[in-house]
């Protein structure tokens, strides 16, 4: 695939990341080369969580990029994944988002493919009374449904289209794979789904995750309320190569004043809540971090808000389009408190959350304001221009620099 | 089934109420919208890929009136949105049931979203499954569970449905 790199003429034009040309958000040639170089590069991809597919048979469909994908588990209990492409016309082999099956059909031709996505029948390949069919020299062998490399981390499933892609825990270095461990240490439910359209470039949304600078300032839904102080302990860890992220929160108070002098537009607390049970939270994972966001580049968000436990899947749709999966998580061994605690406190998260729903319009404003000038840039000096780890301030976007630094790496500018 | 005339009149009094929640909401009068519950009512956001599959996420899960005053007084002085007006379009109300003091009553909605430059599109389509009952002298929401078949949200959702 090499159509998408021949198309493009761009180099990166700064000598760090610390700043970026707004033309990445806007240009579709940069778009499809990410297809290829990106969604279909070294990383890996998240594509659906095992107890979504518990029982052989069960598969999902999803994307990588902007590739179809489908997540089956197969006979043996092993997770499959495979590009949801007939290999013969191209059309979806599942056009439904889940269900479960002995074997896929792709209706249009009645071509069969085993739940691993090998090609196992063609209709009538003999052709009809020694007439038509398939010629001897068709090799069903290399006619299956493409197939990526799967690796499952605590439930979670990912795909992989290259070679080149380090094992995942490899891929995301120990220290962040810990984080994985500590939110989903047991087994996981799904308690349900948000799908979030955002009129911006999926990378927009990418880098909100990991600035953890804006967090205090444009959600101030906690602040307003005076529920949680802003000046609590944590900090940012980045992965060694600075792809991927996590920011927490812990209870620590460095002392009100800290902040006190900042223009924080929220400390006016006249505002109460009439009623705090939805900010009501359990410490379940046997620490005082009680916000954990994190990145997997990159398309993945770990997330810990209090109990409101989820992962988020990046879905590009086009170069000023994207879709925000959000899949709300719990424990299989919730109990009925639990559970309602959870779907409480996830009043602040999703398309409607009280600390979350800012982050669907500002990426759309740096869209239309970014498109008139595409030459023009953004500037990410919070912090230095260093990508390294920082502990006790989040008012850092070293981050949102490791971020940039995966995508020149992968895209190769 | 034989029509009554108090059946007619119990519908035309809930179609009142649903016109009342729509109005409410699309005048901008949603200090006033908590008031067309009862203090412990329920109202619910979900869309019908969860609803069909039994799992209990609901965008939105007010409990109590409190809660929904709290919605309210978030969108007033917390979040931040691009400002936008709903115009609410209901249909086909049906009352269900009326047991034990409690009413159920349903009806399909669409929701045409306003933006402040004035471009309009479909934001939410869905149908509502209502427990009504009587407070105070008039019908209020006891329960109110809105599904959207709209499943992906544009942007973000603020206002209530």
């Amino acid at each position: 695939m090499s159509s998408a790199s021949a198309a493009v003429d761009f180099a990166w034009p700064f000598e760090d990341t610390s700043r970026a040309p707004f033309r990445v958000y806007t240009d579709a040639d940069i778009y499809a080369l990410e297809q290829e170089r990106i969604f279909q590069g070294p990383v890996w991809n998240f594509l659906a969580l095992e107890c979504e597919i518990p029982n052989p048979g069960d598969y999902k469909t999803t994307f990588a990029g902007d590739a179809p994908i489908i997540v089956a588990r197969a006979k043996d209990g092993a997770i499959n994944a495979m590009l949801n492409r007939c290999a013969h016309k191209g059309a979806l082999v599942c056009y439904k988002p889940k269900g479960n099956v002995a074997e896929f059909n792709c209706v249009y031709h009645n071509w069969t493919y085993d739940l691993s996505g090998n090609l196992t029948g063609v209709a009538f390949r003999k052709g009809v009374g020694g007439k038509g069919g398939l010629s001897d020299e068709f090799e069903m062998k290399a006619n299956g449904l493409r197939q990526l490399r799967v690796e499952t981390y605590n439930g979670l499933i990912f795909g992989t289209f290259s070679d080149e892609t380090p094992p995942f825990v490899d891929f995301i270095g120990a220290e962040l794979a810990s984080n994985i461990d500590r939110v989903f240490p047991k087994k996981l439910k799904v308690l349900g789904y948000h799908c979030q359209v955002l009129p911006n470039n999926w990378k927009l949304y990418a880098e909100n995750n990991k600035d953890s600078y804006h967090a205090s300032l444009l959600h101030v839904f906690h602040n307003t309320f005076g529920v949680v102080r802003p000046n609590m302990g944590g900090g940012v860890k980045i992965s060694d190569n600075g792809w991927h992220h996590l920011s927490y929160t812990q209870r620590e108070s460095l002392g009100d004043e800290v902040v006190a002098k900042e223009k924080v537009r929220s400390l006016q607390e006249q505002y109460k809540l009439n009623d705090v049970t939805m900010m009501e939270h359990k410490l379940e994972l046997g620490d005082q971090v009680t916000n954990a966001i994190q990145t997997v580049f990159p398309s993945l968000v770990v997330q810990q808000i209090l109990n409101a436990l989820a992962v988020r899947q990046i879905q590009p749709k086009g170069v000023d389009r994207t879709e925000l999966v959000w899949t709300i998580l719990g424990f299989e061994d919730d109990d009925a408190d639990m559970q309602e605690l959870r779907l409480r406190v996830n009043n602040l998260v999703g398309p409607a959350g009280l600390i979350s729903m800012e982050d669907g319009c500002v990426g759309g404003w740096v869209q239309r304001a970014a498109k008139a000038d595409p030459e023009a840039m953004t500037i990410m000096p919070m912090g230095g221009r260093a990508i390294e780890a920082s502990k006790g301030s989040r008012i850092t976007e070293a981050a949102v620099r490791g971020f940039w630094k995966g995508w020149r790496e992968c895209m190769k500018v | 089934m034989t029509t009554t005339e108090s059946d007619l009149a119990l519908r035309l009094r809930v179609e009142d109420l649903y016109a009342e929640y729509a109005h409410t909401i699309d005048d901008d009068r949603l200090e006033e919208w908590p008031g067309l519950f009862t203090e412990r009512g329920v109202y619910r956001v979900t869309t019908r890929e969860n609803y069909d599959n039994g799992l209990p996420l609901a965008m939105v899960y007010c409990d109590g009136r409190g809660m929904m005053a709290d919605r309210i007084s978030a969108l007033r002085t917390a979040n931040i949105f691009e400002p936008h007006v709903y115009c609410h379009m209901l249909s086909a109300v049906r009352v269900l049931s009326r047991e034990g003091g409690i009413i159920r009553a349903r009806c399909n909605f669409s929701v045409l979203r306003t933006m402040q430059e004035g471009e309009t599109m479909l934001f939410a389509v869905g149908r509502t499954f209502d427990k009504i009952v009587e407070d105070g002298g008039r019908l209020r929401f006891a329960e109110r569970l809105c599904v959207l078949d709209s499943r992906r949200v544009d942007t973000l959702l603020v206002i209530p449905v």
